[in-house]
């Protein structure tokens, strides 16, 4: 990591000496090319190359005249003009006069500084492109034309061509949302600070501290959603795996027939939507639902079963029905795995006597847990993300008086759901949605560099 | 030895059995309810219908003053088709670059990639609500399918999975021989790679049928471009569930079943490409 940040540095200061050299060291269209993007292209012959290049320079330059710098410009305090109704003499009713819109102005922000890292990295190119040009001038080189360069796309340049619509789509779509929304969790936009009506600023890591431990509402429920998702993601996660893979064994015996047939049954339960399948078991679990009338019929029990209803037996039974979900899908995922483990560690152990449950735990899962890691780090990762489930089943309920916006059930996912569509509390929700990446981020990187010194062990090589 | 084997078996077939009604019975109680008659609510006293009726199917698509199931049906397909030739694209060629080519931003773009996928996808659900109302395309069915499709390449890791095993050789061959990498990709490596286009196609023609919350978040109230999964849900809240249970349960029968028959029909895909996507990272 270290060796890493330093050839980075190192990388940069580079960057920042050629910069320099260029421009003493180049001839008139090199350095023109320092003002005046495409110069040292057009004025070498390269016409469209270098005129797309001064198209760029000139687009970015109206755009923010026009458009990006009036936003850019209020970057810093989110606009100070609040919304005002005025009475107009005129018309003889009030009127709204238009502030500032400080979300608007934090999003056009954040899209203009991309944009102009985006310029940023072309301008730098469009330098290092005219002291190439220059250099193969002067060593009497041909300067590639238009067509060369079209034909280098789809050839040694090849990744530019294939990767240029997925970045576009992933910077407009992921990385500029998700910038916006991190820079979210730095300001007070809440209900009494909404736009357009109202303007919200910069309020630091004020959000932070107040969800850690200034506000004892909020930290009490971070703190309790935390540990209740850990619980959950812990139990999600392995309860299904080790079931899944006894299940898998169960059918993988040799001489179970239908095994097609077995399997086919279980997966069916993976493929039905889980909107329709969840919604329905939780409508089913329901206070009056059809299992509390069954049971209530036939006299096994007085008053309904809290299925759903009670905190702690409602999160019971999350976990339980989320085996349902589960341990057929670990089934499908391990059943080719289980097919590779080499028959004669099983055949040796018998000959010393080893039962089945001893095979298991020291032949099956050690192998299992070698080969599928990085599928349960990414496992457990998404049941820490695990959405649907809980919100399917419980939407978070039973609520609780002694959290903030959130039942007993939630999630922190689910909370930070919550917390944006029915309490448009962003800058609490980003806050949160902060917190989640840093857990996530530690337990990915914890079991991964833990599992890859697992792997160099080669125990089963 | 072999009384105790069969002893085994029998066992085995039993708990399997057992297991498998467990596993069913929420399925077989869906397509009961389905043709339940009276009531028409969730809450029903028994487990089995009185009476039997296909009104609950019929109604969908006659009674849509309200629930307009054909419509939805129609946008989902419709977004469904789009979305999944968008990213079908998208996931192939990031893969394809980030297994076949190397050049010198692969690697911190994997790395990227890997750190945006670790934030939870709500987060930035607002954001993308506010971008798509700046360029004026708020509920309408074309932004939806930016939605589904924008976010593909984040999901490459299957794909790419799968291109890792294709032997490095084939390509070194036909690049001597004079071929762009263009012709490489097109002409070589697309035709070894039908079951992760297959895979892939099948993924991101699913994900608009069963998605609720993004779909919630873009359309609000349109309920002409609603989706079927959102409309169904919207059958189920607590002032419709005791009307519209039973057509919900028939609505989701409906399209149940296709989803459930491209699933199995896709598993083998599915496991491959998951299982050798996460070996291989």
């Amino acid at each position: 990591m270290a060796a890493r940040l330093s050839s980075f540095f190192r990388g940069i200061g580079k960057g920042f000496r050629h910069f320099f050299m260029y421009f003493i060291q180049g001839d008139l269209p090199t350095k023109l090319s320092y003002l005046i993007m495409g110069a040292g292209c057009f004025l070498r012959g390269q016409i469209v190359k270098g005129l797309l290049y001064l198209a760029v320079q000139a687009g970015y330059i109206l755009y923010l005249v026009n458009f990006g710098a009036a936003y850019v410009a209020k970057l810093d305090t989110l606009g100070d003009v609040t919304q005002t109704k005025e009475f107009d003499p005129a018309l003889g009713f009030s009127v709204i006069k238009p502030g500032d819109n400080s979300m608007l102005i934090l999003l056009y922000g954040v899209f203009s500084l991309l944009l102009g890292v985006v310029v940023l990295v072309l301008y730098l190119r469009n330098i290092k492109e005219a002291w190439e040009n220059q250099q193969t001038i002067a060593s009497g080189g041909r300067l590639p034309g238009l067509r060369d360069d079209v034909r280098e796309l789809f050839n040694r340049r090849f990744h530019v061509t294939v990767l240029s619509v997925p970045t576009v789509l992933t910077i407009l779509f992921t990385v500029v949302p998700l910038i916006f929304m991190i820079l979210m969790a730095f300001t007070n936009y809440n209900r009494e600070h909404q736009p357009p009506g109202n303007l919200f600023t910069w309020v630091g890591t004020e959000n932070f501290s107040q969800a850690l431990w200034g506000n004892p509402l909020w930290s009490r429920t971070f703190l309790k959603l935390f540990l209740w998702t850990m619980v959950w993601a812990f139990f999600a996660t392995f309860l299904n795996y080790i079931f899944g893979i006894l299940l898998a064994l169960l059918i993988n015996q040799k001489g179970v027939k239908g095994k097609k047939f077995w399997r086919t049954v279980f997966i069916t339960t993976v493929a039905v939507p889980q909107f329709v399948s969840l919604l329905l078991i939780s409508k089913f679990l329901h206070d009056q639902g059809a299992l509390n009338n069954i049971l209530q019929n036939l006299g096994i029990i007085d008053s309904p079963m809290p299925f759903l209803s009670n905190g702690t037996v409602a999160k019971v039974t999350v976990i339980i029905v989320n085996l349902w979900v589960g341990i057929p899908y670990t089934m499908l995922i391990s059943s080719g795995v289980l097919m590779n483990i080499p028959e004669d560690l099983y055949e040796a152990s018998k000959i010393d006597g080893a039962s089945g449950a001893k095979q298991f735990f020291n032949i099956t899962m050690p192998y299992m847990l070698q080969v599928t890691t990085p599928y349960l780090i990414t496992q457990f990762v998404g049941n820490i993300n695990n959405f649907n489930v809980i919100y399917l089943l419980t939407a978070g309920d039973p609520k609780s008086l002694s959290l903030y916006q959130a039942g007993e059930t939630d999630l922190l996912v689910t909370w930070l759901y919550k917390l944006t569509v029915n309490e448009q509390n962003y800058a609490l929700a980003s806050t949160i949605g902060i917190f989640i990446f840093v857990i996530c981020a530690v337990v990915s990187l914890l079991t991964y560099n833990r599992s890859k010194a697992v792997q160099e062990e080669d125990r089963f090589q | 030895m072999k009384k105790k084997e069969n002893r085994n078996a029998i066992a085995t077939y039993i708990v399997l059995g057992i297991m498998s009604l467990v596993w069913l019975f929420p399925i077989v109680w869906l397509v009961l309810q389905s043709f339940r008659e009276t009531p028409a609510g969730a809450f029903t006293k028994h487990l089995l219908p009185d009476t039997y009726t296909a009104e609950n199917y019929t109604k969908l698509f006659t009674d849509t003053t309200l629930f307009n199931y054909p419509r939805w049906f129609r946008n989902t397909l419709i977004v469904a088709i789009a979305s999944c030739i968008v990213s079908t694209v998208i996931v192939l060629l990031t893969a394809y670059a980030f297994s076949r080519l190397r050049f010198k931003a692969r690697k911190p773009m994997m790395n990227v990639i890997l750190v945006l996928g670790m934030f939870p996808g709500f987060m930035s659900m607002i954001a993308i609500y506010h971008i798509l109302k700046a360029f004026g395309l708020v509920q309408s069915l074309f932004s939806l399918v930016l939605v589904y499709s924008g976010g593909a390449a984040m999901g490459y890791y299957v794909a790419k999975g799968f291109f890792d095993t294709i032997p490095r050789s084939i390509d070194e061959a036909a690049l001597i021989d004079g071929a762009t990498k263009n012709q490489v990709f097109w002409k070589i490596s697309l035709p070894l790679s039908k079951p992760v286009i297959i895979y892939t196609v099948l993924q991101s023609f699913i994900a608009p049928w069963v998605d609720f919350i993004f779909v919630s978040v873009i359309m609000k109230d349109n309920y002409n471009n609603y989706t079927i999964a959102l409309g169904l849900y919207q059958m189920l809240t607590r002032e419709n569930i005791t009307k519209y249970f039973t057509q919900f349960c028939a609505g989701a029968v409906l399209i149940a079943i296709p989803i459930t028959l491209l699933f199995i029909f896709m598993q083998k895909y599915y496991v491959g490409g998951v299982t050798a996507g996460g070996a291989k990272g």
